[in-house]
C-alpha cells in the first residue's frame, strides 16, 4: 500500500491559522492582564499573514486536494479575504471594549481564530464531511464566545438557547446529509451533483428521498443564515451576548453561511433548483416581513439590528432564488455589503459604550450630532445604507438582487421586497431622527480610542465610497463566481 | 436479512423522538442535551446503514467524525449548563425567558 | 491624451476642494493660489488640446473614462468628447475663468467669505468643463445641474441680504422649469434611442427622423420636434430666453466676478453650446428651428429695450447679455451654429470685460452701482475707461472689433434663412443693433462722461483699481478686439468645426453666404456698407445727442411716453405675472392641497394611519418571540414539517 502525500499548498492559510491559534493559546498562558496586548497583536498579525497567504494562491483553475474534500477557487479566496478583513476590524473594535469589562482574556482571541478557521474550512469545503466539520468548528466556537461573560445572566441564557437550537439545526442538517449520502452514494459534492443531474433525466424511485434530503439540508442552512421561521435564536443571541461577540456573530459568519449555501445548494443541489426555489421564495418573503415589521417595535438597538439582519437575509435569498449566476453574484455582493454595514452598526454601539455603560438602547443615540457630529454622520451613512438609500452601497446591494429577481420573471416579488424595505426604512430613519433632532440625555464625551475612531471612520466612509464606486466590488463578485 | 428500510425507519423514529424531546420537555435542560445526542445517534445509524448497503466506507468514517464532534459538543453544552446554573441557581427550561420580544 | 483631459477637469476641482474644505488652514492667499494654479494648469492644458485638435488637425477624441454602472444594457459613463467645438469652449472657459480668478483677488479683497468664493468659482470651472467635454447626456446633465448649483450658491453668496436670497431662489426655481424640459428631452431620447451616448444617438437620428409619437390620443407629433423643443426648453432656462429670462437680471445680486464669469461669459452660454452640440438632432426638425429663431428674436429685441431704462450699471450689462443671448439663439434657429458659437466666443470676451470693468467702477465708488450717481469718471479711471470703451465697441459691432464680425454674420445668416419666421427675426435683430448701440453708449456716457454726480467724499478718494483688477481687463480687451478678425474666416466659411457641427445642405446659410461674398474679405467689405453698421452709428449718435448734448431730453421723452416707460420699468410685467399667477397661485393651490390632501387624507389616514397600523401590528407580532426555548424549537420543527409537506402536496 503506497501513501501519497496530499497537496498541502491550497490549504496553507488554514494550516497557518490553525498553527497560530494553537501557538497563541499557549503564549497567552504566560501573559498577564497587562501584557495581553501581545495576544491581540499576534491575532491581528495572524489575520494579515493569512490574508497574504490566501491572496497569493493561484485561482486560475479550481484546485482540489485532500482526496477531493477541499477546494480552492476564486469564490473561496474572495470570501476568505473578506472574512479576514471583517474579523480584523472586529478585533480592533472590541479591543478596548474587552479591556474595560473584565473580558480581556486570551480565550476571546483564540476562539475567534478557531471560528475563523471553521469559516475558512466551510468556505473551501467540497465534501459533506468538510462542510460539517467547518460548520461545527465555527458553531462551537460561537457558542462558547456567547457564554464568555460568565457572570451575566442574559449571556448564559443566550448561549444555552443558541447551543440547543444550533445543535438541533445541525442535527437536522446532518440527517439531510445522511440521506443525501444514501441516495447518491458519495460524500463528494461534485459526485453528488453529477449523480443528481443524471438521475433527474431518468426519474428514479428515490427522488422523493432526494427532496426530503434537500429540505433537511435547506433547513440547516436557513438556520445558520437566520431566516424565518428558523430565526428565533437571532434576536436573543444578539441581545444577550456581549456586544463584541454580537459584532462578530452578526458579520463574518453570515459570509460563511452564504458560502455553505453556495456549496451545498448551488454546487451540489443546483439541479433541484425548481424544487427549492418556491421554498426559498416563501422563506424570503416571511423573513423580510417579520424582520422589518418586528424591528419597528424594538427599543434595544442590538435587538433591532438582529431583526434587521433577518430582513436582510430575506433580501439575500432573493438573489439566490433567481437561480442565475447573476443572482448568485448579487447575493454575494449583498452578503459582503451587509457584513460591512452591520460591522459598522454594532461597532457604533461599542464606540458609544464606556466602562460600566452599554450604549445599546435607542435613546443612547439621542442628540449624537451634538456630541460628535462626525460619528453621527457615520451612523447616518450606515443607517442610510441599511435602508438602501443612494448613494450608499446598500442601495446597490438591494438594486442588484432586485434586478436578479426581475430577470427571473418574479416582478411581484421585487415589488413586495421594495414595500418591505420601505417599511424597514422607518426604523433606520428613526435613529437618524434621534441623532439629529433630539436633545442628548447623556453629554459625556466619547471614550473611544484613536484606533477605534479611525476604524469606524474607515468603515463608514467605505460604505459611502463603495456606494459611489460600486462597480469594482460588483465585478469582483461576478468574477469570483464565474472566473 | 434485515432490509435497509428497517434501519431507516428505526433511525427516523429515533430522530422524531429526539425532536419531540426538545420541544416537549419544559423542565430540565439536561434532557435537551440527551435529546441532541439521540438525534446524532439517529444520524449515525443512517450513515452506517447506507454505508453498509452501498459498500462504501466513507459513511462510516463520517460517523467517527460525528461521534468526535458530538463529544466536543456535549462538553460545551455542559459547560454552558454550569454557567447557567451558577447564574440562575436553576436549570429549568421554563425559567429561561428573560430575553424575548 | 486621456490624462490631459482628466487633468483639465480635475485641476480646478482639486483647487476647489482644497480651498473649500481646508480654506481655514491654507489661509486667504493659500486659497487663491491653489485655485488659480488649478485653473492655470487647466488653461495651459486646454491650449495644448486646442493646438492639437484645431491647429494640428488631430482626430477628435471620443471615449469613456469610467463606467459608473450598466443597467438594462444602458451604460452610465463618464467620458470625454473632445472635438473642435469642445477645444474652443474649454479654451474660452478656462481663459475667462483664469482672468476672473485673478480679478477676484482685488474685488473680494475685504470679504470674509474669501476662501469660500474661490472654492465656488473653481468648482464652477470644473462643472462647466465637465459639461462641455461630456460625450453623453448623463454627464451633460451632471455638468448642467452642477453649474446651476454653483450659480445658485454664488447668487446667494452674500446670504445675509434679503434680495440675494430672493434672487438665488428665483434663479433656482426658474431653472427648474427649464431643467424639467431638458430632463424630459433626455428621457425621450433614452426611450427611443436606448442610449445616452452622443455618437450613437447622432448616428441613429436620421433613421428616426420621420418617427412620430402620441402623447394625447389623436395628436401625432414628430419625435425629433418633441425632443428638440424639450431640449431647447432646457436651454431657455439656462441661457435665459424669454419667458424664462427673469432670473438673470436678479442674479446680479451676486458679486461682480460671478456676473462676469457665470452670468455672462460661460454658464449662460451652456444652452447655446448644447444646441450647437446637438445640431444633428436640431437639423432634423424645422419646427424646432423656427421656434428657436422666434424666441431668440423676441429676446434679442425686447431685452435690449429694457437696457435703455435701467439705472444699475450691472443690470444694464445684464440686459445686454440677455439680448446678445437672443442673438445667439436666433443664429441657432437659422442653422448658423458656427455663427452662434463664434458670437458666443467673442461675447464671452467682451461681456466678461464689460462686467469686470463695471466691477472696477463699482470698487472705485465703494460699491455704488447707480449710474445716476456716476459721471465723468474717464480721467479718474483711465484703464477702466479705455477697456470699457473697447468692450462697448465690440458689443455694438463697431467695424473691426470682434463683435462686428460675429453679429454681422448672424444678421446675414438670418437674412439668408428661408425658415418660417425668418423675416420677423431679421427685423428684430436689425432694430436690436440700434438699441444695442443706444443703451451701450448711454451707459458709457453716463458713467464716464458728462457732469460728475459722484458725492464729494467719494470723489476725493477716487483712484484706479489695483493691478490684479486692471491686468485681467487688459488681457480681456485684447481678444475682444482681435478675436473676431482672426477667427471670422475659418469659423464662418471654412471647415473649422469639422464634424462637430452638422448642418443639412438645404439649411446651410453660412456656406451660402460664403459663396455669395467670396470669402471673408468680401463679407467684411459688404458689412461696412450694410444697414447694421449705420444703425449702430445712429444709435451712438442718438445716445450722444440725448445724454451729452442735451441731457434734458430723456426726462422729456419719459414724461411724454409715460405708459411705455412704465411698461419697460416693469419689465413687461413678467415678474408681476410670475409672482401673482405662478408663485401666488401655486401657494394658494398648495395650501389647498396641504390642508385637504396632505393633512387630512395623506397624513391622517395614509401615512400616520399605516404607520400606526404597522406599529400596532409590530407590537403584537413581537410576542411571537416568547423567549421560551421550546417555542423556538417548535417553530423550527413546524417549518421543517411544512417544507417537507410542500413537495408531497405538490406532487
Amino acid at each position: 500500500m503506497d501513501f501519497t502525500l496530499p497537496n498541502f499548498a491550497p490549504a496553507m492559510p488554514e494550516i497557518f491559522v490553525l498553527s497560530m491559534a494553537c501557538i497563541i493559546l499557549i503564549v497567552d498562558l504566560f501573559l498577564t492582564e497587562h501584557t495581553r496586548v501581545v495576544t491581540y497583536l499576534l491575532s491581528l498579525i495572524t489575520l494579515i499573514a493569512a490574508a497574504v497567504l490566501t491572496a497569493n494562491l493561484d485561482t486560475a483553475e479550481p484546485v482540489l486536494t485532500f482526496s477531493g474534500t477541499f477546494i480552492n477557487d476564486s469564490m473561496a479566496v474572495v470570501l476568505k479575504l473578506f472574512i479576514y478583513l471583517i474579523t480584523f476590524v472586529v478585533l480592533v473594535y472590541s479591543h478596548n471594549y474587552l479591556r474595560t469589562r473584565q473580558l480581556y482574556q486570551g480565550e476571546y482571541f483564540v476562539l475567534i481564530l478557531f471560528a475563523v478557521l471553521g469559516m475558512m474550512v466551510l468556505v473551501s469545503a467540497h465534501s459533506l464531511l468538510t462542510i460539517y466539520l467547518g460548520l461545527e468548528l465555527l458553531s462551537l466556537s460561537l457558542y462558547t464566545l456567547v457564554a464568555l461573560r460568565r457572570d451575566s445572566v442574559s449571556a448564559s441564557e443566550a448561549a444555552m438557547k443558541y447551543f440547543v437550537l444550533g445543535a438541533l439545526a445541525s442535527g437536522i442538517l446532518l440527517y439531510g446529509l445522511s440521506m443525501l449520502y444514501g441516495v447518491t452514494g458519495s460524500l463528494d459534492i461534485g459526485n453528488i451533483s453529477s449523480h443528481i443531474s443524471t438521475s433527474i433525466a431518468t426519474p428514479a424511485e428515490h427522488s422523493i428521498v432526494l427532496v426530503f434530503a434537500l429540505v433537511f439540508v435547506l433547513v440547516g442552512i436557513l438556520f445558520k443564515l437566520g431566516a424565518v421561521p428558523f430565526h428565533m435564536w437571532v434576536p436573543d443571541v444578539y441581545h444577550g451576548a456581549p456586544t463584541s461577540v454580537t459584532l462578530f456573530i452578526g458579520t463574518a459568519p453570515k459570509i460563511a453561511a452564504f458560502a455553505m449555501l453556495m456549496r451545498l445548494l448551488v454546487d451540489g443541489l443546483g439541479d433541484l433548483h425548481s424544487q427549492w426555489q418556491t421554498m426559498i421564495i416563501i422563506v424570503a418573503v416571511l423573513s423580510m416581513a417579520a424582520g422589518n415589521i418586528i424591528a419597528i417595535a424594538q427599543t434595544n438597538l442590538k435587538r433591532m439590528l438582529a431583526y434587521s439582519t433577518i430582513a436582510h437575509v430575506g433580501f439575500l435569498l432573493l438573489g439566490i432564488l433567481s437561480g442565475t449566476l447573476n443572482g448568485y453574484a448579487s447575493s454575494m455582493f449583498y452578503v459582503i455589503v451587509y457584513a460591512l454595514m452591520s460591522l459598522g452598526g454594532f461597532g457604533m454601539i461599542i464606540l458609544l459604550s464606556r466602562a460600566g455603560f452599554e450604549a445599546d438602547r435607542l435613546e443612547d443615540f439621542k442628540g449624537l450630532n451634538q456630541r460628535s457630529p462626525w460619528f453621527a454622520f457615520m451612523m447616518l451613512i450606515l443607517m442610510f445604507s441599511m435602508a438602501g438609500v443612494p448613494p450608499t452601497v446598500g442601495f446597490y446591494a438591494k438594486l442588484a438582487v432586485l434586478q436578479a429577481v426581475v430577470e427571473a420573471d418574479l416582478v411581484w416579488l421585487a415589488v413586495l421586497a421594495v414595500v418591505f424595505s420601505v417599511i424597514g426604512a422607518y426604523y433606520y430613519l428613526r435613529i437618524i431622527k434621534l441623532m439629529y433632532f433630539d436633545q442628548p440625555d447623556d453629554v459625556a464625551p466619547l471614550a473611544a480610542g484613536f484606533d477605534m475612531r479611525l476604524a469606524m471612520s474607515a468603515n463608514g466612509l467605505a460604505i459611502l465610497g463603495l456606494g459611489l464606486f460600486p462597480s469594482g466590488l460588483l465585478t469582483l463578485c461576478a468574477r469570483a463566481l464565474n472566473p | 436479512m434485515i432490509a435497509l428500510s428497517d434501519f431507516l425507519v428505526l433511525s427516523a423514529i429515533l430522530f422524531c423522538l429526539s425532536m419531540a424531546g426538545i420541544f416537549l420537555n419544559r423542565k430540565n435542560v439536561i434532557i435537551l442535551l440527551m435529546a441532541i445526542e439521540l438525534m446524532l445517534l439517529a444520524v449515525n445509524m443512517n450513515f452506517v446503514a447506507f454505508s453498509h448497503y452501498l459498500g462504501d466506507d466513507a459513511g462510516q468514517i463520517f460517523v467517527f467524525f460525528i461521534l468526535t464532534v458530538a463529544a466536543a459538543e456535549s462538553a460545551i453544552g455542559l459547560a454552558i449548563l454550569v454557567v447557567l446554573f451558577r447564574n440562575r441557581r436553576a436549570i429549568n427550561v421554563e425559567d429561561m425567558g428573560s430575553l424575548k420580544g | 491624451m486621456e490624462q490631459v483631459y482628466l487633468g483639465i477637469v480635475l485641476a480646478p476641482l482639486f483647487g476647489a476642494v482644497l480651498a473649500g474644505l481646508f480654506g481655514r488652514y491654507i489661509g486667504r492667499s493659500g486659497s487663491h493660489w491653489v485655485t488659480i494654479a488649478g485653473v492655470a494648469v487647466s488653461f495651459a492644458l486646454s491650449l495644448l488640446v486646442f493646438k492639437q485638435i484645431i491647429i494640428d488637425g488631430a482626430a477628435p477624441f471620443n471615449g469613456a473614462i469610467y463606467t459608473w454602472m450598466v443597467s438594462d444594457g444602458i451604460k452610465f459613463e463618464i467620458g470625454f468628447l473632445v472635438d473642435q467645438l469642445t477645444a474652443l469652449m474649454i479654451v474660452v472657459v478656462t481663459f475667462v475663468s483664469l482672468m476672473v480668478h485673478i480679478y477676484t483677488i482685488g474685488y473680494m479683497h475685504d470679504d470674509p467669505g474669501y476662501q469660500r468664493f474661490f472654492s465656488y468659482i473653481a468648482l464652477f470651472t470644473f462643472s462647466m468643463l465637465m459639461l462641455v467635454m461630456s460625450n453623453n447626456f448623463l454627464q451633460l446633465f451632471f455638468g448642467w445641474e452642477a453649474v446651476g448649483l454653483v450659480s445658485y450658491l454664488l447668487i446667494g453668496f452674500w446670504f445675509q441680504r434679503e434680495s440675494a436670497i430672493y434672487a438665488n431662489l428665483k434663479a433656482f426655481l426658474v431653472n427648474r422649469v427649464g431643467d424639467l424640459g431638458f430632463l424630459l428631452g433626455i428621457a425621450v431620447i433614452l426611450m427611443h434611442f436606448n442610449t445616452l451616448d452622443y455618437a450613437q444617438i447622432f448616428k441613429m437620428a436620421p433613421h428616426l427622423a420621420h418617427e412620430t409619437v402620441t402623447f394625447i390620443p389623436g395628436y401625432e407629433w414628430s419625435l425629433m420636434t418633441v425632443i428638440c423643443i424639450l431640449l431647447f426648453i432646457g436651454a431657455m432656462g439656462k441661457s435665459a430666453q424669454v419667458p424664462l429670462h427673469v432670473w438673470l437680471p436678479d442674479s446680479m445680486e451676486g458679486p461682480t466676478p460671478i456676473s462676469a464669469l457665470i452670468h455672462a461669459a460661460t454658464m449662460v452660454t451652456a444652452g447655446i453650446f448644447m444646441v450647437a452640440r446637438m445640431s444633428p438632432l436640431f437639423e432634423l426638425s424645422e419646427t424646432a428651428l423656427s421656434f428657436m429663431m422666434l424666441i431668440g428674436a423676441v429676446t434679442a429685441l425686447s431685452m435690449g429695450l429694457l437696457g435703455i431704462v435701467q439705472n444699475d450699471i450691472k443690470r444694464v450689462v445684464a440686459y445686454s447679455t440677455l439680448s446678445q443671448l437672443g442673438y445667439m439663439t436666433v443664429a441657432l434657429g437659422a442653422s448658423a451654429y458656427a455663427g452662434a458659437i463664434f458670437h458666443l466666443m467673442t461675447h464671452a470676451f467682451f461681456k466678461a470685460l464689460l462686467f469686470l470693468a463695471a466691477g472696477s467702477v463699482i470698487i472705485a465708488l465703494h460699491h455704488e452701482q447707480d449710474i445716476r450717481k456716476m459721471g465723468a469718471l474717464k480721467n479718474h479711471l483711465p484703464i477702466t475707461y479705455w477697456t470699457f470703451l473697447i468692450g462697448t465697441l465690440a458689443l455694438i459691432g463697431f467695424p473691426g472689433f470682434s463683435g462686428f464680425f460675429s453679429k454681422d454674420a448672424i444678421i446675414e445668416a438670418v437674412y439668408e434663412s428661408t425658415l418660417p419666421g425668418a423675416g420677423m427675426a431679421y427685423a428684430a435683430v436689425m432694430i436690436g443693433v440700434f438699441v444695442t448701440a443706444l443703451y451701450s453708449f448711454r451707459l458709457l456716457f453716463l458713467v464716464f462722461h458728462g457732469e460728475s454726480r459722484v458725492d464729494a467724499h467719494t470723489r476725493k478718494h477716487l483712484h484706479e483699481s489695483p493691478w490684479v483688477v486692471t491686468v485681467p481687463l487688459i488681457a480681456l480687451a485684447i481678444p475682444s478686439v482681435i478675436m473676431g478678425a482672426i477667427h471670422a474666416g475659418p469659423m464662418l466659411f471654412h471647415d473649422f468645426f469639422g464634424k462637430a457641427i452638422f448642418v443639412l445642405p438645404q439649411h446651410d446659410v453660412l456656406a451660402h453666404m460664403g459663396r455669395e461674398y467670396q470669402g471673408v474679405m468680401g463679407f467684411v467689405l459688404h458689412g461696412l456698407i450694410e444697414p447694421p453698421v449705420w444703425l449702430a452709428f445712429a444709435g451712438i449718435a442718438t445716445a450722444w445727442w440725448c445724454y451729452i448734448k442735451h441731457p434734458e431730453i430723456p426726462a422729456v421723452v419719459m414724461s411724454r411716453c409715460a405708459t411705455l416707460y412704465r411698461i419697460l420699468c416693469n419689465k413687461y410685467g413678467f415678474d408681476d405675472f410670475n409672482d401673482t399667477v405662478f408663485a401666488g397661485g401655486g401657494r394658494r393651490f398648495g395650501r389647498l392641497l396641504w390642508q385637504v390632501g396632505d393633512v387630512t387624507v395623506v397624513d391622517g389616514v395614509m401615512v400616520n394611519g399605516t404607520a400606526r397600523g404597522i406599529g400596532w401590528f409590530s407590537s403584537v407580532v413581537r410576542h411571537v418571540q416568547t423567549g421560551y426555548l421550546y417555542h423556538y424549537a417548535f417553530a423550527i420543527i413546524i417549518g421543517l414539517v411544512l417544507m417537507l409537506g410542500w413537495p408531497l402536496l405538490s406532487q
